[in-house]
C-alpha cells in the first residue's frame, strides 16, 4: 500500500503540472478523481501518448528510454486511486509508437510487480484521421467509447464523469514518468524539449524546466548563425517569435521549431497551418468547421481578402468550442506581428 | 443569486444557464442549435455573449450563471462575433427561399437581416449534396443543412437513432443509419432551424388540384391542427381557430371542407366495438393497442412485429373520414369519387406515408390524394396573403363537420384512450339495465405530458388496466410488463399529434401544454362528448356496415417490414 497523503504532497511540492499543453496541476487532478471515486464504484485511467501536435516528439522518446518509470507512474496512480476501483487502463499511442515501443513497455508489464496492472491495461491505437483533436481529453473519451470524435461539453469534467460516465484520470505520459521519479526521490525539475525544423541538432532533450528559448537553443548547440525565427509549443499551434524575443521560457508541450528567415515562403507557411487546421477540425462547431474551411479557401484565392480573413481569425479566437479552433489564431497572429510586420 | 445583464440587475438560480436567465427577463439572444427539448450542444456559436473579466466570449446556452456575473448580450464585440458566425452558417445553407415553406418566417433570413450579413463573400459550399428521402414523408436536404445536429438529437430522443452526423470537418454530413429504420415521425423536421429536415412538399400538388376545375377538391383537417395553426399568424398558443380554418380553406379554393374530428368518432366507435368483441371472446389477445399513429404502426411493423396482433384493426381518423368521403359523401352529393381530390391537413409527416399504404386504398386508388402538414397549410395561407388572424370564422355546413368532444382530444396523448373508454364503458352498459351501471366521462389519469400514464378503470364491471405511451422512446418501459394491461395507447410524438412532426416551429413542452389545454377546452365546450353519441357518425357507421364496407372503410391490416423506405437523390 502506498501512503496517499504522502504521494499527493510529493507531487504537489514538486510542482508537477500537465504536460499535454494546458499545464493543469497534477496533484489537483489526482485528488479530484480520488474524491469522485468515493461515491462511485468504477473509474478509469487513460495514459495519453497521443502526441498530436506536430513537432513534439518527447512521448516517443520517453517510452523508448524509460518504459519502466512510465509504467511505475501508472502503477502509482492505480494504487492511489484504488486498484479495485480502476476497472481499466487505456494506454493511448500512435500506430508508429506502438510498433516501435510497445514491446519495451510489455517487457516491463511482464514483471511480477505489475501483474495486476498488466491485466487491465490495454493499448489503444490512435486513428490516423483527426489525430490532433484526439489529444483533447473529452474527444479521446468519445473515441474510446466508439462515438464521434469530437469534444464534449464541460462540465462535467473527466475527473468526475469521464469514460462511460465514470471518474477518469487522464494524464500525459510525461506526467506518469514524473510521478514515478518524484516518488523515488529522483525528480530533478527537468522536462523534455523537442527541437525540430532547420536546427542543426534536432531531437529530444531532457533539461531543466523553465529554460528560455535562447538558453535552450544555445545549450543544445542549435542557436543558428543565420537569420531565423522560431515557433514555440508546436509546429501547428505554437507561437511564432523573432530572434529578439527569445528570452521567454519554453512552455506548453516544450517544442521549438526553427525556421530559416530567408527561404521560408509566407504563403506556403500560412497554407501549411491553415490546411492542418482545416483537416483536423472535427466538425462539431460552426466557427472551427466553417472558419478553418473558409480561411483555407481565402488563402487560395488570387486576391486575399485580409479584412475578412482577420474577422474569421478573431471569431475563432473568441468563440471556438474547444482549444483546437481557438489555438489557430496564435501562430497566424504572432507570425504576422513578429515576423511579417518587422 | 444576483447578476447583471446589460448593466441591469437580475436574479438567477444556481444551475440555470445564461440563456435561461436572459429569456426570463425577455431579453433576446439569437440561437440556432438550442432547443429546450434537446441536450445542449453549443455548436452554432450564435448565442455567444461577453462576460466582464472573461478572456473569451461564451455561449449563453451552455454557460451556467455564477453570482456576480456581469453579462453583455449585445456589445459591439458580441455583435461582431455573432455576425461572423452567422455568415459562416449561412454560407452552408443553399438558399431555396422561393420554394421553401419556411421562408415567410425563416429565422436564418431574419438574423441575416438583423446582422446585415453579406452574402457576396462566401459561396454556398454545400451545392450538390444529397437529399435523403424517407418514404414520401420526410427528407433531409444536405444542401440546406447547417450541421446543428438537432435532427440527430431529436431522433435520438425518440429512441430511434436513425440519423447520424458522419465524417469530419466540413465534409461531415447527416446520413441515415444503415441498420435502423425511420418511422417518419418528422421530429427531425420540427426541430430543424434550417428547413433541411422537412416534410416532402405536397402543397404544389394541392395548388394544382385546386386550379383544376374538373375536380372537386375537399379538405379534411385533423384535431390538433386547430389549436396550433394560429401560432403561425401570431395568435396565442392553444387558440382554437377552427372557424378561421374553414374560412381560409374556402378562400384557398377548396370546394368543401370536412372535419377529421368526425373521423375520430368513427375510429372510437370502431375501436370500442372491437374492444367489446375482444372482451366477449376468451381467446382474444391482450392488451389491445391503438393504431391511429402511423409512426407507431411503422415502428411496430419493423421493430416489434410480434406486437402486430395486439394492434386494433380500426383505421385511423384521417383514413376513416376519407373512406366516408369517397363513399357515403360522394353518394349523397351525387359525385363520382374519381373526381374528388381529398386533401388532408395533418400535424404529422407520417400521415403522408399512411395514405400510400396499399391496404388503405379503395378500388385501387388511395383514399386520400394529398397530405399537407400544418406548416404547409400556413404557407399556402401566407402565400395567398390571407389575413388569417382576422378572418371571419365560419363552420362547415356539410355532412361531416361535427365531432364529439372525445374527437377533439384525439390530438393529445391519452385522448384516444379516453375517447375509447368513454364509449366502451357506456356501450357496455347498454342493455345491462343495472342501476350500478354508470360510466365515467373524464379520465384525467391518462392526460398530460408524462411519458407513461396508467390507470385502472371499470368497464362493464370489469377492472381494466390501461396505459398511455406518450412518445415512442417510452415504449421500452411498457414492453416488459405488457401482460399487465388491457389497453395501451401509443403516440410516437411527445404530447401526441399536437406535438407532431408537421406542427409549427417551434414546438416545445410549454407550447405543447398550451395546445393540449386548447384541445381539452374544446372537449369541455361540446354538448356531445362521447363518440357514439354523434348521431351523424352513427348513421354513417351503420350505413357502412349495412353496405358490407367494413373491410373497405373501417378496418385494416399490418405486416412486418424489413426496413424503412429510403431514396437518395442527388440534385
Amino acid at each position: 500500500m502506498i501512503n496517499k497523503t504522502k504521494i499527493i504532497k510529493e507531487i504537489s511540492d514538486a510542482g508537477l503540472v500537465g504536460r499535454g499543453g494546458a499545464s493543469y496541476p497534477t496533484a489537483q487532478k489526482w485528488v479530484a478523481v480520488h474524491d469522485a471515486l468515493k461515491t462511485k464504484k468504477i473509474g478509469y485511467i487513460i495514459v495519453n501518448g497521443a502526441e498530436g501536435e506536430p513537432g513534439v516528439k518527447k512521448d516517443g522518446y520517453l517510452i523508448e528510454k524509460y518504459p519502466e518509470t512510465v509504467i511505475d507512474g501508472i502503477f502509482l496512480a492505480d494504487e492511489y486511486l484504488g486498484p479495485n476501483k480502476i476497472k481499466k487502463i487505456y494506454f493511448f499511442l500512435s500506430k508508429e509508437y506502438y510498433r516501435k515501443y510497445a514491446s519495451g513497455l510489455k517487457k516491463v508489464l511482464a514483471l511480477k510487480k505489475y501483474k495486476r496492472l498488466a491485466e487491465k491495461l490495454e493499448f489503444f491505437i490512435k486513428p490516423e484521421a483527426l489525430a490532433y483533436i484526439c489529444g483533447e481529453e473529452t474527444a479521446l473519451l468519445n473515441l474510446i467509447e466508439g462515438k464521434k470524435i469530437e469534444p464534449r461539453l464541460k462540465p462535467p469534467y473527466p475527473t468526475t464523469s469521464g469514460l462511460h460516465g465514470h471518474p477518469t484520470l487522464i494524464n500525459n505520459i510525461e506526467t506518469f514518468y514524473n510521478v514515478s521519479r518524484v516518488n523515488r526521490g529522483k525528480y530533478q525539475e527537468d522536462r523534455f524539449y523537442t527541437i525540430t525544423g532547420a536546427a542543426k541538432h534536432r531531437g529530444v532533450y531532457q533539461l531543466p524546466i523553465n529554460l528560455t528559448v535562447e538558453a535552450l537553443l544555445r545549450k543544445t548547440g542549435n542557436y543558428p548563425d543565420w537569420p531565423f525565427f522560431v515557433q514555440v509549443g508546436g509546429e501547428a499551434s505554437g507561437e511564432v517569435l523573432n530572434a529578439k524575443q527569445l528570452d521567454r521560457p519554453v512552455e506548453g508541450a516544450g517544442s521549438v521549431m526553427v525556421y530559416r528567415a530567408k527561404g521560408t515562403d509566407k504563403h506556403e507557411l500560412l497554407k501549411y497551418w491553415l490546411k492542418f487546421y482545416r483537416d483536423q477540425s472535427c466538425g462539431k462547431c460552426v466557427t472551427c468547421r466553417e472558419g478553418t474551411y473558409r480561411l483555407w479557401e481565402l488563402i487560395n484565392r488570387k486576391k486575399m481578402d485580409y479584412p475578412f480573413f482577420w474577422e474569421i481569425v478573431l471569431a475563432l479566437e473568441e468563440t471556438s468550442y474547444c482549444g483546437l479552433g481557438s489555438s489557430l489564431p496564435l501562430p497566424i497572429k504572432s507570425y504576422f506581428n513578429n515576423i511579417v510586420k518587422k | 443569486m444576483n447578476l447583471k445583464i446589460n448593466h441591469q440587475s437580475v436574479v438567477g438560480r444556481p444551475g440555470q444557464t445564461i440563456l435561461e436567465v436572459v429569456h426570463n427577463y425577455g431579453i433576446k439572444i439569437p440561437s440556432l442549435c438550442y432547443h429546450p427539448d434537446l441536450d445542449v450542444k453549443a455548436n452554432c456559436r450564435v448565442c455567444v455573449v461577453e462576460i466582464n473579466g472573461y478572456d473569451k466570449l461564451v455561449t449563453a446556452c451552455s454557460t451556467p450563471v455564477v453570482k456576480g456575473m456581469d453579462i453583455l448580450t449585445d456589445s459591439p464585440r458580441v455583435k461582431a462575433a455573432r455576425a461572423t458566425n452567422l455568415e459562416l452558417v449561412l454560407s452552408e445553407h443553399t438558399k431555396k427561399c422561393a420554394t421553401c415553406i419556411s421562408s415567410p418566417d425563416c429565422e436564418l433570413l431574419r438574423l441575416a437581416r438583423e446582422y446585415k450579413i453579406r452574402s457576396d463573400r462566401l459561396a454556398p459550399r454545400k451545392k450538390g449534396r444529397k437529399t435523403y428521402r424517407f418514404a414520401n414523408a420526410v427528407e433531409i436536404d444536405g444542401e440546406q443543412c447547417i450541421d446543428c445536429d438537432n435532427c440527430v438529437s431529436a431522433c435520438h430522443n425518440q429512441g430511434i437513432d436513425y440519423l447520424e452526423r458522419k465524417g469530419a470537418g466540413a465534409a461531415q454530413e447527416i446520413v441515415p443509419v444503415k441498420d435502423s429504420a425511420c418511422i417518419y415521425c418528422g421530429q427531425c423536421a420540427v426541430h430543424c432551424p434550417a428547413a433541411s429536415a422537412q416534410e416532402q412538399s405536397s402543397w404544389p400538388a394541392v395548388e394544382a388540384a385546386i386550379k383544376d376545375k374538373k375536380k372537386i377538391v375537399v379538405a379534411q383537417f385533423a384535431p390538433a391542427v386547430r389549436v396550433s395553426l394560429g401560432e403561425e399568424f401570431g395568435m396565442p398558443y392553444g387558440t382554437n381557430c377552427e372557424g378561421q380554418i374553414y374560412t381560409a380553406l374556402q378562400q384557398l379554393g377548396f370546394n368543401s371542407v370536412v372535419d377529421v374530428n368526425f373521423g375520430a368518432d368513427i375510429t372510437t366507435m370502431t375501436e370500442a366495438n372491437e374492444l367489446l368483441e375482444r372482451m366477449k371472446d376468451k381467446k382474444s389477445i391482450w392488451p389491445m393497442m391503438s393504431s391511429c399513429c402511423p409512426s407507431w404502426v411503422a415502428y411496430a411493423e419493423y421493430y416489434h412485429p410480434e406486437l402486430l396482433p395486439h394492434l386494433t384493426m380500426a383505421r385511423s381518423p384521417q383514413i376513416h373520414l376519407a373512406g366516408a368521403v369517397k363513399t357515403y359523401w360522394a353518394e349523397k352529393k351525387g359525385v363520382d369519387p374519381k373526381n374528388i381530390v381529398l386533401v388532408s391537413v395533418m400535424p404529422c409527416t407520417a400521415k403522408k406515408y399512411e395514405v400510400v399504404r396499399p391496404e388503405l386504398s379503395l378500388n385501387g386508388r388511395p383514399l386520400v390524394d394529398h397530405v399537407i402538414t400544418t406548416r404547409e397549410l400556413a404557407y399556402l395561407i401566407k402565400k395567398k396573403r390571407i389575413d388569417f388572424k382576422n378572418l371571419k370564422p365560419s363552420s362547415g355546413d356539410d355532412l361531416f363537420n361535427h365531432g364529439s368532444g372525445a374527437a377533439a382530444i384525439y390530438g393529445a396523448s391519452g385522448g384516444v384512450m379516453e375517447s375509447a373508454l368513454r364509449s366502451a364503458a357506456d356501450l357496455a352498459c347498454v342493455g345491462q339495465k343495472s342501476p350500478l351501471c354508470h360510466s365515467r366521462l373524464e379520465f384525467k389519469e391518462v392526460r398530460g405530458l408524462a411519458g407513461i400514464k396508467e390507470a385502472t378503470v371499470e368497464v362493464a364491471g370489469q377492472k381494466f388496466k390501461v396505459a398511455v405511451v406518450n412518445g415512442i422512446s417510452n415504449i421500452d418501459k411498457i414492453l416488459p410488463k405488457l401482460k399487465k394491461y388491457h389497453c395501451i395507447e401509443v403516440m410516437a410524438c411527445p404530447g401526441g399529434c399536437l406535438g407532431g412532426g408537421g406542427q409549427p416551429i417551434p414546438t416545445t413542452n410549454a407550447i405543447r401544454q398550451k395546445r393540449l389545454d386548447g384541445l381539452y377546452s374544446i372537449d369541455k365546450s361540446r354538448s356531445i362528448r362521447r363518440a357514439h353519441e354523434n348521431q351523424a357518425m352513427v348513421e354513417y357507421y351503420n350505413w357502412a356496415l349495412k353496405k358490407g364496407l367494413s373491410a373497405k372503410v373501417l378496418h385494416t391490416t399490418y405486416k412486418k417490414t424489413k426496413g424503412s423506405i429510403l431514396t437518395t437523390v442527388k440534385q
